[in-house]
């Protein structure tokens, strides 16, 4: 055996160190055992478990990349027609080709960011209040349900009842404060919006507010902190980054949230002139027009409205992940 | 090593990103020229299924045309109500047998085919313009001008002096003007803003006419139950919604003043009337602001879309002729079902001029029906 001389140890390929079986019949290498055949099957298995994983990843790259490409083919036409004016232009008007997105960008940052800052107190208090106060019981276990359920109700059930709940309120408090009562419009759609991105941030805020070490806790309290001193600087601070993901994660959904505004906001092309005015959002704009546009020009602004949306949402989520970055490092 | 390999794998992903979404685009591009294989499967499948494509309006009364239709004849017709527009787009990528438009093709609609199709009107329809004034017992009296001053935002108060003069008797209530229109691109819109445009030059020069358009005031309502929310909700709304809709929901709507002066309530017959007029060799017509004494001035006839000859994509001389004569039938024997669902009955004009195009319908040069 030692004929060979050769140390298995130092024979690598690609730095990885090689098992060398030397030819000679007398070393060949036995029938293997049925422990050995079960080592190899072990390994084959996990060789496979991990090419899946890798594939999957890959297929979603690719899924993401072959969208982003599909938008943007898709939008030349509009791109060649009307340049890149296209963003600040204030007119939408199919009749005679001329589009510009920029109504329906303010309307979609308008309500989303409105929707966020509405929010984000109850979302918190809900975090808080789940994670330090009351983690257990049946109450906590309802609300933390309940709150759960927000997320998994269709959205047009929200446009429903904000047609026929939210709308007749804000009408009547629009007459109140002196403006045209129509109900319906940016503000309206902000509070639906608002209820429907609670559960993202209320969740992720729980449990990382859940996660805060208590030793850190308790070193606080031992010093006399009082429950509101100790959430204010030992809690939050710990998990400001987690509380800001589940920002993030709440806004992602505002952004692309179509039937219940589209139902709410009043659809129009006019730029918002306050927070009660109708309005319109990118998605709400593609969803009521795609199927009725009848015109190669037409039907590629819309395409381009959808990339513009793109770009928002991966830009948004590109200063996000900067900023958690931020906090983390810290 | 394994991160080598998993560049590798990036780069093959972005490969396939991009080969998926040429390939895709190219196909879609490809369908409207010779017919790619998914289209002739499509056609070919099954000799006894006829597929269309198209309008939303139509589609309660072609339910009910295509299971009677089935009944008789044992056909099966699939139709797709997405839209108008839609619906010519399948046709143009001849992925559908016929297309279902409440208005003819447009001039880039036309050209984007690649050989003839005719229009065959099929039924008629009326948009009606609703409001909700609690106060108002009577009907409230419209005429054109006021209409586009309307929905120009000119008009603001109800109690305007142009409405108060149309309504003489009528006390109206001092509340502001809420306009409510269609969000959503639609043949109803297409309607409504045409004859606007006919009657207003101020509306034609700065709005003009289309399925969705830049509205100058108002606010937007998706689809008929969208408008009518907003119009039974808000006091002081007005919106156009289509005379069916409006009809089964029982709503308020005015009588409008047509071309020869009278005030005409909109109703099955006063739409039948409208399209009682020359029909053109095309049926290419729209019926807003009709001649006709009697007849509703926001009236459009709605067409079945056909290509001018039917032999392409592989189909059978047996197929085609059986979707001639399915048009043929719903145009003639079909007509019984319109009431009931409050479509207005073709005129006889319209029937007339649908005749003669189709026996202008030919597979390989020759006429389908003798």
């Amino acid at each position: 055996m030692n004929t060979s001389s050769l140390d298995n140890t130092l024979i690598t390929r690609n730095e990885d160190a090689l098992r060398v079986i030397s030819l000679t019949e007398a070393a060949a290498v036995p029938k293997a055992t049925k422990r050995e055949k079960h080592t190899y099957r072990q390994i084959g298995s996990e060789r496979n478990f991990r090419r899946t994983l890798t594939a999957i990843g890959a297929a979603m790259i690719a899924l993401v990349l072959g969208i982003f490409i599909t938008l943007i083919i898709e939008s030349i036409p509009s791109i060649k027609s009307l340049g890149i004016g296209y963003l600040w232009g204030k007119t939408w008007d199919p009749v005679r080709d001329i589009y510009g997105a920029y109504p329906f960008l303010i309307g979609t940052l308008l309500t989303s960011f409105l929707a966020l800052f509405i929010s984000i107190p109850f979302s918190f208090a809900v975090a808080i209040f789940l994670g330090e106060y009351y983690p257990t019981g049946w109450l906590p276990n309802l609300l933390k349900n309940t709150v759960e359920l927000i997320a998994a109700v269709p959205s047009v059930i929200y446009g429903f009842w904000g047609l026929a709940v939210l709308v007749p309120i804000v009408r009547s408090f629009e007459n109140k404060i002196g403006i045209e009562p129509a109900g319906i419009g940016i503000f309206t759609s902000s509070l639906i919006l608002a209820v429907m991105i609670i559960p993202y941030a209320a969740s992720l805020g729980r449990s990382m507010i859940q996660m805060v070490p208590s030793n850190l806790k308790e070193a606080a309290y031992s010093l006399g902190a009082t429950r509101w001193e100790v959430i204010r600087s030992v809690s939050l601070p710990y998990v400001k980054s987690g509380l800001f993901a589940g920002v993030l994660l709440s806004l992602g959904r505002a952004l692309g949230e179509t039937m219940a505004v589209t139902m709410v906001i009043g659809n129009t092309s006019l730029i918002p002139k306050n927070i009660f005015a109708p309005g319109n959002t990118m998605a709400s704009v593609i969803a009521n027009e795609f199927t009725e546009a009848d015109h190669p020009v037409y039907l590629s602004a819309l395409i381009e409205l959808g990339l513009v949306l793109f770009l928002v949402t991966f830009v948004i989520n590109l200063i996000g992940k900067k900023v958690i970055q931020r906090y983390t490092n810290e | 090593m394994y991160t080598r390999k998993f560049k590798s794998l990036l780069t093959a992903s972005i490969a396939v990103a991009i080969l998926g979404s040429v390939t895709l685009l190219s196909c879609n591009s490809g369908g409207s020229g010779t017919g790619t294989g998914k289209a002739d499967s499509t056609s070919n499948g099954d000799e006894n299924t006829v597929m269309g494509a198209g309008s939303t309006f139509d589609n309660p009364l072609f339910s009910k045309m295509f299971s009677e239709y089935n009944k008789l004849n044992g056909l099966k017709v699939n139709y797709q109500s997405i839209g108008s527009g839609g619906g010519i787009l399948q046709l143009t990528n001849k992925t559908v047998d016929f297309g279902a438009s409440d208005a003819p093709l447009n001039g880039k609609q036309d050209s984007g085919m690649t050989a003839p199709a005719v229009h065959i009107p099929v039924t008629a329809g009326a948009v009606v313009i609703s409001y909700n004034l609690p106060e108002v017992k009577d009907t409230l009296k419209l005429t054109p001008e006021i209409l586009a001053e309307i929905f120009l935002g000119k008009i603001t108060k109800w109690n305007d002096a142009k409405i108060a003069k149309a309504n003489a008797g009528i006390k109206l209530p001092a509340t502001g003007i809420i306009v409510a229109h269609r969000s959503d691109g639609s043949g109803t819109t297409n309607i409504f803003t045409t004859y606007l445009g006919k009657v207003n030059e101020e509306w034609n020069t700065k709005v003009g006419k289309g399925s969705s358009v830049n509205w100058p005031v108002g606010l937007g309502g998706k689809g008929n139950e969208g408008v009518a929310g907003s119009i039974k909700q808000t006091p002081g709304a007005i919106g156009y919604v289509e005379l069916a809709y409006a009809i089964q929901n029982n709503m308020a709507y005015a009588k409008m003043q047509n071309k020869a002066g009278n005030f005409i309530t909109p109703s099955i017959a006063s739409v039948t009337a409208a399209a009682n007029i020359t029909i053109p060799a095309d049926t290419k017509v729209s019926l807003t602001n009709t001649e006709a004494a009697d007849g509703y001035p926001i009236s459009g006839l709605s067409w079945v879309l056909l290509y001018k000859e039917q032999k392409y994509n592989n189909r059978t001389l047996d197929k085609t002729t059986k979707i001639v004569k399915l048009v043929w039938w719903m145009t003639h024997e079909g007509q019984q079902f319109s009431a009931a669902l409050n479509y207005a009955p073709l005129s006889p004009a319209a029937v007339t001029a649908g005749e003669t195009i189709l026996k202008s319908i030919t597979y390989d040069g020759k006429p389908i029906l003798q």
